[in-house]
């Protein structure tokens, strides 16, 4: 018997044993921020509408847990998500937005235009509290429990079938 | 009503391709067609009338947009153009499946039709074979991706209206693949029953040839259609990523390439049995891997396509089948077929073998980067294997064989000498130490794009060189393609070379008026506009470019965002001279009221894609020689026969 005829089969049962294992693992394709379980770096933001205030750190550590928003009104998916923002809103969360690179008037029409959902409003004009929390992008969404503790980190614009899971992260945050 | 009638004709195909199976099966172990045999001819054009029926179906219910058809919903709508709409039946999982097994049980039922030059148990094997392959597709549709599946209430309107799906290039490079994944699997079927049947014979190559080849020619095109698309489309100003996505095309074409060199072989000097079979099993595997990898999503791209493990696992079971099955005949058979014909090393064969092996070993690196990253996972461990991988060690194999390539088509078969060739052989030398020196007079030019230069002049001549001595008139058409296709590698060749060894890229930062230089160009930033399209907001950068002071085009590349679904897209703006291409993509403003822009010049990038296409049509040249030939000697073995029986009744 010549064994290396065997070879090829024996190659493949090899792939076929790898494939099949790899086809049964969840697949895990988001880069979540390595700030998940940390408490938030400490930041001070003056506000970026007039109706609003700015964000501490101090505002997040009160015990009560919220949502962080990062956004921009210069950012499309951010139009997309304030419908569900508002529905969050209505469901009694408290929204704290950052607004990234922007400009007071071009917010003021952003939230004439689509909502405001925010309680607070800072403005983060350099990146720097959004690099800081872990975000590398905008739109994100981040759960803060009431000891300013960074709990869940949501990539993306919110869509509606993602409400079910911010709530439950905002429960088990202590809400 | 048509829907449920396409439903059924898949359903009486499937079970046609059982009858087939188990016919053909009886037929391969008796050799004899009497009984239940004598069906799996008929019912191999039958499954064929009825799969092309299906597909009719299918094409019908998105020509009117019945909504009440699941399929028809998700991916159609009423007010899409009716090009879009018919390239929509097969743009999902389910419809491209569906034109998948009709593609191969037309396939099938033309086998069965023409195909008479093969021993009766040999062709009953292979019909067999073709028949359980086909039966697992139908399995697949049937069971856990059907096409007409009806919705309980018809949707108002459709949800496929994505303008950026509607592509006529994206419409047709799928297929044109998938047509190639097809030929791959007649060639299985045939080397299933040369094997099972002991019979691998000349007649049997030359049975399978024009199947490799066809299936060559629609791979060639989709690579080169896709690497074009990826090269416009993403703006990253590449043309080949290394990507899963495309390394699943690229595999099934080194390994038809190897094998339709290997059948060549056997069909004129009865060599290389084992090798040829093996190929073909290899060939088949590695289109239905391809699949398996895009559909599952076990491997992460740069492609998005709809993932869903369920349907991998199917993919992944019949591939166990399959391949395992046609793996374990090898195993027990390949020690039973004997090798064939001897030659020596200095001779056609002795080439052909060589670049067998680097194409094989070519196969194997770019197969151990495509499942490396698969493997490690499996210790949670992520990796990436990227360019500087692949580049340099399927370097190691391609440039010797490209070497080889040049000189292979002057030898002899069985025999020859390198003596004989030797101012062929000088002269070949001569012009790549020649190309090496002149390339490195430029400067900053890497090793190995230098030698794809060098390598790529003397290739360009060589392919001609079988040409002299010969009367042009009288040459087989065959040759001529071969020609055809080997000037073909050397033109793509030095584009991939050129582009690597000499192209400029610039990124600037503009203020509206200034420019910049990029290789021989100037560019300057007119004006910045914002522009809308029907789901979209663009920011397009005006601008006019000169190659060498000359005149002076417009160009207005853009970049795009999408909002349904979210999305931003460059359209990059390609200026072709013939001596290659400028290539700008726009950027987004810098914080000091600049724009970024990206810029490359390309020289002779062009000729990447116009070698591909060289290469397909020396590869249609070959199928018209190789079937003009079957066909004349076909007619000759009938007038002979006539004539035998003639001179028998006369006694």
């Amino acid at each position: 018997m010549n064994w290396r005829v065997w070879l090829p089969l024996m190659l493949f049962a090899l792939f076929l044993g790898v494939a099949a294992y790899q086809l049964t693992q969840p697949k895990d394709d988001v880069v979540a921020s390595g700030m998940i379980g940390q408490e938030l770096p400490y930041f001070e933001l003056p506000p970026a509408h007039s109706d609003n205030p700015g964000v501490t750190t101090a505002d997040l550590r009160d015990g009560k847990p919220r949502l962080l928003n990062i956004w921009a009104s210069w950012c499309l998916p951010c139009i997309a998500e304030a419908p569900q923002l508002e529905a969050l809103k209505e469901q009694g969360v408290e929204i704290v937005g950052i607004a990234i690179r922007d400009d007071p008037e071009d917010v003021a029409q952003f939230l004439a235009r689509h909502g405001n959902p925010y309680t607070r409003i800072g403005r983060d004009d350099l990146s720097e509290v959004q690099l800081g929390i872990g975000s590398s992008g905008v739109p994100e969404t981040f759960v803060i429990d009431g000891n300013g503790v960074i709990t869940y980190q949501h990539i993306g614009d919110i869509r509606a079938d993602d409400l079910p899971v911010l709530l439950e992260k905002l429960r088990e945050a202590g809400a | 009503m048509i829907a449920e009638l396409g439903h059924a004709a898949l359903w009486m195909a499937a079970a046609l391709a059982a009858l087939q199976l188990v016919a053909g099966a009886l037929g391969a172990r008796d050799g004899e067609v009497e009984g239940i045999t004598i069906l799996s001819r008929p019912a191999a054009i039958l499954q064929g009338a009825l799969a092309a029926f299906a597909f009719a179906a299918l094409l019908w219910v998105f020509a009117i947009t019945d909504l009440s058809v699941k399929l028809v919903a998700a991916n159609s709508h009423s007010m899409k153009p009716m090009v879009f709409k018919l390239s929509g039946a097969w743009g999902n999982h389910e419809g491209s499946m569906l034109l998948w097994v009709t593609v191969m049980a037309l396939a099938g039922a033309l086998i069965a039709a023409i195909e008479r030059r093969l021993p009766e148990r040999t062709m009953q094997a292979t019909l067999a074979a073709q028949g359980f392959v086909a039966l697992g597709f139908y399995a697949f549709l049937l069971l856990s991706s059907n096409p007409f599946e009806r919705l309980p209430i018809p949707a108002a309107e459709g949800q496929g209206l994505n303008p950026l799906l509607q592509d006529i290039g994206l419409a047709f490079h799928p297929p044109t693949l998938y047509f190639g994944y097809v030929g791959l699997s007649v060639a299985f079927s045939f080397a299933v029953g040369a094997m099972l049947t002991r019979s691998v014979t000349p007649d049997f190559a030359r049975a399978m040839r024009p199947w490799v080849l066809g299936a060559w020619v629609l791979l060639t095109l989709g690579i080169t259609a896709g690497s074009y698309w990826a090269y416009y489309e993403l703006g990253w100003g590449g043309w080949w990523f290394w990507d899963p996505v495309e390394n699943a095309s690229l595999m099934p074409w080194l390994a038809a390439t190897a094998l339709l060199h290997s059948v060549s072989v056997l069909a004129s000097r009865d060599a290389l049995r084992v090798w040829t079979i093996m190929l073909g099993v290899i060939a088949f595997s590695m289109s239905m891997l391809g699949t398996f990898l895009v559909r599952s999503g076990v491997l992460t791209s740069v492609h998005a396509f709809a993932v869903d493990p369920e349907r991998g696992s199917f993919i992944l079971v019949l591939l166990a089948i399959y391949i395992g099955g046609a793996l374990l005949l090898f195993a027990l058979r390949a020690n039973s077929i004997s090798e064939g014909e001897r030659f020596s090393v200095a001779s056609r064969e002795g080439a052909l073998v060589f670049n067998n092996v680097m194409l094989s070993a070519i196969l194997a690196v770019v197969l151990l980067g495509t499942l490396y990253p698969l493997l490690t996972e499996a210790f949670d461990v992520r990796v990436s294997v990227g360019p500087p991988y692949f580049n340099p060690v399927s370097a190691i194999f391609a440039l010797p064989m490209l070497a080889v390539m040049a000189v292979g088509p002057l030898l002899r078969w069985r025999r020859d000498s390198f003596g004989r060739i030797s101012k062929e052989l000088a002269l070949i030398a001569a012009l790549i130490v020649a190309g090496l020196i002149f390339f490195a007079l430029f400067e900053g030019v890497a090793i190995l794009p230098l030698m794809g230069l060098a390598l790529a002049i003397a290739l360009a001549v060589a392919s001609f060189l079988p040409l002299r001595g010969r009367n042009l008139r009288r040459l087989p058409v065959s040759v001529w393609g071969m020609v055809m296709a080997h000037f073909g590698i050397a033109v793509a060749l030095f584009g991939m070379a050129s582009e690597s060894a000499f192209s400029n890229e610039k990124l600037a930062a503009l203020e509206v008026g200034q420019s910049t230089q990029v290789g021989p160009w100037k560019v300057r930033l007119d004006g910045i506009e914002p522009v809308a399209g029907p789901n979209w907001t663009a920011i397009e950068g005006r601008m006019l470019a000169s190659y060498k002071g000359g005149e002076p085009s417009e160009i207005a590349p853009q970049s795009r965002n999408f909002w349904a679904p979210p999305q931003q897209t460059t359209e990059s703006v390609l200026l072709t001279r013939w001596n290659g291409q400028l290539y700008a993509v726009m950027g987004s403003e810098a914080d000091d009221g600049r724009w970024q822009l990206r810029l490359w010049w390309k020289p002779f990038v062009t000729l990447i894609w116009y070698g591909g296409m060289l290469m397909a049509l020396g590869g249609v040249l070959a199928i018209i020689g190789r079937v003009r030939r079957d066909l004349k000697r076909r007619s000759i073995r009938r007038k002979i026969e006539v004539r035998r029986a003639d001179m028998e009744e006369l006694g």
